[in-house]
C-alpha cells in the first residue's frame, strides 16, 4: 500500500501540557520537532485543570523543596520513586519562573510576586504546619498553561498536525521506535510520520469509568499503543478519584476551593472531615478525602433526598473571594449544580479524575522495560511524560498541584534527553513495511461491514463495569468478577461494526479506535488491581486493609499479551538526600 | 413527549448539497445540555460529525449556531430552546462536514497578532514582578478559549474574514498590549494600523452578544484604538 509518509527529528504525539513543554524544548534546541494531535492543542485536556501547580516558592509562607519532596513520597504512599520526586521538587520553582516568563497570567501578591494557596498533603518542616504551595491563575491554571505553551510553541515554529488521530507507533526488528502511523481526520486518509525519537504525551483513561472529570478524548491512546508494542503499563490499579466532582455529573470542582478555606458537611451538618484527618482536615490527601465522603454516605449521612452526595461550603469566604480566585468554579457550579457557591454550598461525590500509573520511563522520559539486563531498560527513540507516563512520582497517590508540575518538570527533562538522542542517532532508521502493514490492519478492521454489536453500547457496559468492579472500595471477588466482564466486553468488542463507512471526518471511526484503547486500558487496571493484595493509597482493599510493605512496596508491570504481570522495585533512593523510609501515613 | 431537533447535514462524499435532518429524544433522555442531546443523537445515526471535548465549557470544541445563534453546545441548556431546535455549524466558514467547519483562517488570524509575551530584557532568576493591579487587566483577556463562537458571527469578519483579524483575534492582541510584562506595544500597534486589520470593527457587538465566556472583545477593540490615537498625539 502506497502511504505518503513525512519526516521529521520528533514526533511528540499528543499536544497537553507535557507535549507542547517537551515540543517547546526540542524547538529551542532547534530540532525539526511535529506534534500530531487529535484536537486542536487548546482543546487539550490540560485546560481543565484548575487549582495550580505547585513549587517551593515561600511566597506566602515559609518553603522548601525537600518539604515538598516529603510530602510528595508520604502522598504516593511510599510508592513513589524518590529519585524522580527529588529530582521534580529540586527542579519545581526554576519551571515555574520559566513558565511566568513565558507569559502565564499568575495570580500576584502585592509584592508582585506569585500567589500560592495551601492544597492538600501539603507540610512545612516534613509533616508540621499546613504549607502554601500551589500556584495558581484564579481557577483557570491549566487553561492559562496550555494556552502560553501554545503561543510559545507558535512563536518557536513547532510544525502541527491538528486532528490527526494516532493509530500505532511503528517499531522496528532492533526495538527502536521509529514512526507512527497517523489517520488524518478531515480526509480520513493515513499517514506515517518518521522520527528519530517518539514522545508519548496523550493524557489519561478518565473515561473508562462512567462518573468522571476528564474530558471525552481521554480514552488512554498512548497507553494503549505502548501496550499493543508490547511495552508494559505500570501501577495501573492505581487510579485516583477526586473528592469533589459535582454531584451526578463528576465535572471536577477543584481542591483549591478547600485550600482558599472551604470544607465538606455532610447530612447531619457535621464536618466529618475532622473525625478522618483530624490535623489536615479537608486538605487530607486525594484518596483519604474521598474514602471518607463514600464512606459517610454507605453509612446514611448523605445529602439530599436520596443522601447520596455530600456538600462542600465556601459562602462563608465572601463574594469578593470566591469571584477572584475561585470564578471558574462559581461559573461550573451555577451552570451545572444551579447553585451560587457565593449563597449555597455545592452537592459533589467523588469523581474518576487521574491515573497514578503509565508507561514506565525514568527522570528522562525515556521508556523503560525489563529486557535482558534489569528491570529498566530504555526503548530506544521512544519517550513517554505526563499522566500517559508513570515515572513515577505520584506513586500510589498523586497530590494536587503535582500533576501540572509533572508535565513541566519532565516535559522540560524529556526534551533536552531528546536532543541528546539527536546528537547520537544522527539518521533516521528504515521503517519497517511489516510494522506499517501492522497498524494499517488495525485500522482498516473498522472498515468490516454487517450488523455487529453497537460501539455505543460496549463503551458505556464498560464504563459501568469499571466503576462498579474497580471503583473506590475493591474486594477480591469483585476484582475478579470485573476481569471476568471486561474480558466478555472485550469479546464483544471483537464483533463490533460501524454503520458509518465515510471517509471525511468519520467521528463514529475514531470513538471505535478510542474504545479499543480504553478496553486495553482498562483491562491493564482491573488485572493489575486484582492481584495487588494491600491497601496503599488509592488501591484500597476491604480484604487487605492494610499497607503491605514487606510484600508489595514495588511497582505492578501489566504486559498486554496473556494479560501477566511482572513487578519491579521501588527507587527508595534519592539522588543527593537521604531516603524517606515507609512509615505509617496518617493526616 | 419529545424533544425535536432539526440538524444541518452535508457530508462531501455522499451529498451534492446540505440539508437539515430531524431527530427526536425522549423528554426523560436525561440530557441536560445540548451535547448530550448530540451525544444521544448520535448513538441512533454514528454518521452525525462534531467536534467536542471537555463537556464543560473550558476547550472550546463544540461551538455550534443554536436556533440562530452562535453558542458552545456543552453549555447550552436544552429546557431554554425552542424547539424544534435548529442545529447548524458555525456560519461564515467553509462546511468539512455536518456542524464541523474548517477554522484554519480563524487559526491563522490568531496567529497573526503574535499572541505570545515578548520581553526583551533579561531573564531574571525570579518571577517578572506584577502588582495585583497590572495582572487584573488581564482578567476578561487571557480567558479566551478561541471556540469562534465570535468571530464567525462577526459581520465585519463574514465580509472581509481575509483582511478584517475578528474579534477573538484582537481580543488576544489587546490581551499581551494590556500585559505589563510585554514590551512590544510599538510594533503590535503598528502591525494593526492599517484599515482593515482592527478598523473593520464597526461596533456591532455581536462578538460580546455571543462569547461563552462573556468576554468583551468590543471593548478591547476600543481600547487599541484609543491606544493608536494616544499614540499619534
Amino acid at each position: 500500500m502506497n502511504i505518503p509518509r513525512r519526516r521529521f527529528d520528533c514526533l511528540v504525539i499528543g499536544a497537553g501540557g507535557a507535549g507542547l513543554r517537551t515540543a517547546l524544548q526540542l524547538a529551542q534546541g532547534e530540532a525539526h520537532v511535529a506534534v500530531v494531535s487529535k484536537v486542536f492543542p487548546t482543546r487539550s485536556h490540560t485546560v481543565a485543570a484548575q487549582g495550580g501547580i505547585n513549587a517551593a516558592l515561600g511566597n506566602v509562607l515559609p518553603d522548601d523543596w525537600h518539604w515538598h519532596m516529603y510530602d510528595t513520597v508520604k502522598g504516593s504512599d511510599y510508592l513513589g520513586d524518590q529519585d524522580a520526586i527529588e529530582y521534580m521538587c529540586r527542579a519545581a520553582a526554576r519551571v515555574i519562573i520559566e513558565l511566568e516568563h513565558y507569559g502565564v497570567p499568575f495570580t500576584r501578591l502585592d509584592s508582585g510576586r506569585i500567589y500560592q494557596r495551601p492544597f492538600g498533603g501539603q507540610s512545612q518542616n516534613f509533616g508540621g504546619d499546613q504549607a502554601a504551595r500551589t500556584c495558581p491563575a484564579a481557577d483557570r491554571t491549566g487553561h492559562a498553561m496550555l494556552h502560553t505553551l501554545y503561543q510559545q510553541n507558535l512563536r518557536a515554529k513547532t510544525y502541527f498536525f491538528d486532528e490527526f488521530f494516532a493509530i500505532d507507533l511503528l517499531m522496528d526488528d532492533q526495538g527502536y521506535a521509529v514512526g507512527a502511523l497517523v489517520l488524518e481526520l478531515e480526509t480520513g486518509e493515513p499517514l506515517v510520520i518518521e522520527a528519530r525519537t517518539i514522545l508519548l504525551a496523550t493524557g489519561g483513561n478518565g473515561r473508562m469509568y462512567r462518573t468522571t472529570s476528564n474530558a471525552l478524548i481521554n480514552t488512554g491512546d498512548g497507553m494503549a499503543m505502548a501496550l499493543r508494542a508490547g511495552i508494559p503499563l505500570q501501577d495501573m490499579e492505581f487510579y485516583q478519584i477526586h473528592p469533589t466532582g459535582i454531584a451526578g455529573l463528576g465535572a471536577l470542582i477543584s481542591e483549591g476551593v478547600r485550600g482558599e478555606g472551604g470544607y465538606l458537611i455532610n447530612g447531619e451538618g457535621e464536618r466529618f472531615m475532622e473525625r478522618y484527618a483530624p490535623h489536615a482536615k479537608d486538605l487530607a490527601s486525594r484518596d483519604v478525602v474521598s474514602r471518607s465522603i463514600v464512606t459517610e454516605v454507605r453509612e446514611g449521612r448523605g445529602c439530599g433526598p436520596k443522601k447520596d452526595y455530600v456538600l462542600l461550603k465556601l459562602d462563608h469566604l465572601g463574594t469578593d473571594i470566591i469571584k477572584k480566585r475561585l470564578p471558574g468554579i462559581r461559573e461550573l457550579a451555577m451552570r451545572f449544580a444551579h447553585v451560587d457557591p457565593v449563597e449555597r454550598p455545592i452537592p459533589v461525590y467523588p469523581t474518576a479524575h487521574y491515573v497514578m500509573g503509565g508507561i514506565p520511563t525514568d527522570r528522562f522520559g525515556r521508556v523503560v522495560v525489563p529486557v535482558a539486563h534489569g528491570p529498566e531498560e530504555a526503548v530506544p527513540g521512544l519517550y513517554a511524560v505526563g499522566e500517559c507516563a508513570c515515572v513515577s512520582v505520584h506513586g500510589a497517590n498523586r497530590l494536587g498541584g503535582n500533576s501540572l508540575l509533572d508535565l513541566v518538570v519532565f516535559g522540560r527533562a524529556a526534551g533536552n534527553h531528546m536532543l541528546g538522542y539527536l546528537e547520537e542517532n544522527r539518521y533516521h532508521r528504515l521503517v519497517p513495511e511489516k510494522a506499517i502493514d501492522k497498524a494499517m490492519t488495525h485500522l482498516t478492521r473498522w472498515d468490516r461491514k454487517g450488523d455487529g454489536e453497537s460501539v455505543d453500547d460496549v463503551r458505556e457496559t464498560l464504563r459501568k463495569t469499571m466503576e462498579d468492579y474497580c471503583g473506590v472500595f475493591r474486594t477480591q471477588e469483585v476484582l475478579d468478577e470485573g476481569i471476568k466482564r471486561v474480558v466478555e466486553l472485550d469479546q464483544r468488542l471483537q464483533h463490533a461494526t460501524l454503520r458509518d463507512h465515510s471517509k471525511i471526518f468519520n467521528t463514529a471511526r475514531i470513538e471505535a479506535l478510542e474504545l479499543e484503547n480504553l478496553m486495553d486500558v482498562s483491562m491493564a487496571t482491573v488485572v493489575s488491581a486484582a492481584a495487588r493484595k494491600e491497601s496503599r493509597g488509592a488501591h484500597s482493599r476491604l480484604d487487605y486493609p492494610k499497607r503491605d510493605d514487606k510484600n508489595w512496596l514495588k511497582h505492578t508491570l501489566f504486559f498486554q499479551d496473556g494479560n501477566v504481570l511482572d513487578y519491579k522495585p521501588v527507587r527508595m533512593k534519592p539522588l543527593t538526600v537521604d531516603p524517606f523510609p515507609p512509615k505509617e501515613r496518617v493526616y | 413527549m419529545t424533544i425535536r431537533f432539526s440538524i444541518y447535514r452535508y457530508n462531501p462524499e455522499n451529498d451534492r448539497r446540505p440539508y437539515m435532518q430531524s431527530y427526536e429524544l425522549q423528554n426523560d433522555c436525561g440530557a441536560v445540555m445540548l451535547l448530550d442531546a448530540l451525544l444521544l443523537i448520535k448513538q441512533q445515526d454514528d454518521s452525525l460529525s462534531f467536534r467536542r471535548s471537555c463537556r464543560e465549557g473550558v476547550c472550546g470544541s463544540d461551538a455550534v449556531n443554536i436556533n440562530g445563534r452562535n453558542g458552545l453546545a456543552c453549555i447550552t441548556p436544552l429546557k431554554d430552546l425552542k424547539q424544534p431546535v435548529e442545529v447548524r455549524p458555525l456560519p461564515g466558514r467553509p462546511v468539512i462536514r455536518d456542524l464541523v467547519v474548517d477554522l484554519s483562517q480563524f487559526y491563522a488570524q490568531y496567529r497573526a497578532v503574535k499572541p505570545w509575551l515578548i520581553n526583551n530584557d533579561p531573564v531574571p532568576e525570579i518571577e517578572r514582578l506584577q502588582s495585583p493591579a497590572e495582572r487584573d487587566s488581564l482578567d476578561g483577556l487571557y480567558e479566551c478559549i478561541l471556540c469562534a463562537c465570535c468571530s464567525t458571527s462577526c459581520p465585519s469578519f463574514w465580509w472581509n474574514p481575509d483582511r478584517f483579524l475578528g474579534p477573538a483575534a484582537l481580543l488576544q492582541a489587546w490581551r499581551f498590549l494590556a500585559d505589563s510584562r510585554d514590551q512590544a506595544t510599538g510594533e503590535r500597534l503598528d502591525d494593526l494600523e492599517d484599515p482593515y486589520r482592527l478598523f473593520r470593527c464597526h461596533t456591532i457587538m455581536n462578538c460580546v452578544e455571543v462569547c461563552p465566556k462573556e468576554l468583551n472583545p468590543t471593548r478591547a477593540i476600543s481600547q487599541i484604538k484609543e491606544m493608536l490615537v494616544r499614540r499619534s498625539l
